[in-house]
């Protein structure tokens, strides 16, 4: 990380700051979603956009998610970069068919002719008290499109770069911020640098095992690493910061180096996230591992509101922690 | 509707008048059989996949499209050969696109279903009916942003009137004042079903709702089309808005090449009765002969012309190479 990233910025501000410099930068950069403008959000991430870039640039829309997200389809393919805004990344069920049958399919089915530089921003993560409607992180059903390109940012640096980057992707890319995270603040330097995608962040390096773990399951799998490592285990924490492109290599190498790995993603495990990454050490590393590769993921029910009822249905440090401890054969 | 049609007949004996009444005859003649080729490539086995024949709605995409520029965009629909070669497609491009050849406008990855061409502005046919309402109100929404003053046309079957995007979309535009011309193609039946049965109220309303202009013309008749679509098309680009125009057409054939016995939906008494009575290309020709724009000859050297065009197009792309199997994995991503 450079010098300048004494600075410490919140993630919603990282996640405003990308966006920012990015429309200084290039004009054809435009938001378009509820809420967006003058309210910035309910979240309020993007408070103060609309004074800065007007509401040519900053687009409140009625509450029409396919029509919108087809609308920013449309301008990508004819000269805007739009950053389409989903308020929580539960709606994107109402998205479907723009992203899948069209943003993702469009650039192949027309021989390369057009092309579809759009980014979908939207939310992931439970614990809110949001209940069902409000809280799932779906990710996964994007993951499996041919055609876009999924980012799980896990800090406020990584929101800034990875942001960044989606903006000047040719593809369309979805964004997921986990709305818990909004607050967490971090390291963020205020110059103009970007990560690429398809590259894995070793957060934490580490000897015992490794901690497989995106988006909102970082800072999970951190928080467990510090209880291991008061009882002697060191565990790595590797973030893949994309789930496609997907950084393979990475995985593998750790897996292979500490021969024990548990992932973690707050999607649902039966076919999901954390089914694939699996697979994917399985495959590369499986003659190095000494245990099956155990997966963590949000239980298989819809998210319930009562609040002890749904603190059990996502990882905790606790739990993971305690995984980690068996699969160490020190539990 | 109040827009009154263009006083286009006031000047109808110049001669860059006449020449484009003959260009669109050609246009309609171009599709007519262009779609007998397809059926024949079809018939033979010689076309993978599904063919959805545009024959009967001809002067729909002509006349829509002859009062657009070149620069101006489209997206089109599963029946949609008519609108890009309308739009200005090749036929040998379009014939290699339905054999899956390399040579094809999406190098044989789209097929019929999904013809796209950008040196035309067409934006791209869609297999998910009602699927490029969104699409066409985007190029909208960039053309007003940009500054282009590009207008853009959505096609769409009456089909897409039961899709819940499309009145997304037509509130998105009338909230901006978009550039956006939707195009409802009504031909009756929505696939194997006559639209009644499908479509409570009424067609126009739903645009009128919004406070959308909109307008039904007789899709069978090139100039009434045409009429009504130029001042439409006008009045979007001067940043008035967008519209809706409702062509009352026929489809031809099945919903495809395979729906041959289809009498339990419509019977062929009705079938005779369009082709007989009301088919655009003699309709216009008729109108042509009758004004004297046209001798009788001239139209049968364009039909004989463009029949020669069709036979080398078909023969190009039944002779180009199919794409190298190393294609599969290319466009993924840009």
């Amino acid at each position: 990380m450079p010098e300048s990233a004494t600075r410490e910025l919140s993630f919603a501000q990282a996640v405003r700051e990308a966006l920012a410099e990015e429309m200084r930068r290039d004009s054809r950069v435009c938001i378009i979603g509820e809420d967006v403008a003058e309210a910035g959000t309910p979240f309020k991430v993007l408070s103060g956009l609309v004074e800065e870039f007007g509401s040519e640039r900053v687009v409140d829309t009625p509450i029409s998610e396919a029509g919108f997200t087809g609308v920013g389809v449309g301008a990508a393919m004819t000269g805007l970069r739009p950053v389409v805004d989903i308020m929580f990344g539960d709606f994107i069920t109402l998205t479907m068919d723009q992203m899948v049958n069209q943003a993702a399919k469009i650039h192949y089915m027309s021989g390369g002719h057009w092309k579809v530089p759009m980014v979908m921003r939207t939310t992931l993560g439970a614990t809110r008290r949001s209940a069902a409607q409000h809280s799932q992180s779906l990710h996964a059903w994007f993951s499996h499109v041919p055609g876009l390109k999924v980012v799980l940012p896990s800090t406020p640096y990584d929101a800034k770069g990875l942001l960044k980057t989606a903006i000047r992707d040719e593809n369309p890319v979805v964004f997921f911020e986990d709305k818990m995270m909004y607050k967490l603040k971090g390291p963020v330097p205020d110059d103009d640098y970007t990560i690429p995608l398809g590259v894995a962040d070793v957060k934490r390096p580490g000897d015992d095992i490794t901690l497989v773990a995106t988006s909102s399951m970082v800072q999970i799998a951190l928080g467990a690493a510090d209880l291991l490592a008061n009882e002697g285990i060191s565990a790595e924490v590797v973030d893949p910061r994309t789930t496609w492109p997907l950084d393979e290599k990475t995985l593998i190498a750790s897996a292979k180096k500490t021969s024990r790995v548990i992932v973690l993603d707050e999607g649902y495990g039966r076919y999901g996230v954390t089914a694939e990454l699996a697979a994917v050490i399985a495959e590369g590393a499986f003659y190095d591992l000494d245990a099956p590769v155990k997966r963590m993921g949000a239980m298989h029910v819809p998210i319930p509101f009562s609040p002890p009822l749904e603190d059990v249905t996502v990882p905790t440090e606790q739990t993971v922690s305690e995984a980690a401890r068996q699969m160490c054969n020190k539990g | 509707m109040t827009m009154a049609a263009p006083q286009f007949e006031a000047g109808a004996d110049t001669a860059v008048q006449r020449d484009k009444w003959i260009h669109m005859y050609r246009q309609m003649v171009s599709i007519r059989l262009f779609e007998e080729q397809v059926n024949e490539l079809y018939t033979r086995a010689l076309m993978p996949g599904l063919a959805h024949l545009y024959s009967g709605e001809e002067a729909v995409a002509v006349g829509i499209c002859e009062a657009l520029r070149i620069d101006d965009y489209i997206t089109s629909t599963h029946r949609g050969h008519g609108h890009c070669l309308a739009k200005g497609a090749s036929p040998d491009r379009m014939f290699a696109e339905l054999l899956g050849k390399e040579a094809g406008y999406c190098r044989g990855k789209g097929g019929s279903m999904h013809i796209a061409d950008p040196a035309t502005g067409n934006l791209g046919a869609n297999a998910i009916v009602g699927g490029s309402v969104g699409i066409a109100t985007g190029a909208a929404f960039a053309a007003k942003k940009l500054g282009t003053d590009r207008v853009a046309v959505c096609f769409f079957g009456e089909g897409a009137l039961g899709q819940g995007s499309l009145y997304e979309v037509m509130n998105l535009a009338q909230l901006w004042k978009l550039p956006v011309i939707y195009v409802c193609e009504n031909n009756l039946y929505n696939e194997y079903t006559h639209y009644t049965e499908t479509t409570a109220g009424d067609v126009l309303s739903r645009a009128t709702a919004f406070g959308i202009e909109a307008a039904s013309v007789n899709g069978q008749d090139v100039r009434a089309v045409y009429g009504i679509a130029s001042p439409f098309v006008e009045r979007a680009r001067r940043g008035e808005g967008p519209g809706f125009l409702q062509c009352n057409t026929y489809r031809y054939t099945g919903h495809h090449v395979g729906d041959i016995n289809r009498e339990y939906y419509r019977s062929k008494t009705e079938e005779q009765l369009w082709k007989a009575e009301r088919d655009p290309i003699n309709f216009f020709s008729d109108w042509l002969l009758a004004q004297g724009h046209a001798e009788a000859s001239l139209l049968k050297e364009i039909q004989e012309d463009i029949r020669a065009r069709m036979e080398a197009a078909v023969k190009f792309a039944i002779e180009s190479p199919y794409p190298s199997v190393d294609e599969v994995e290319k466009h993924v991503y840009a």
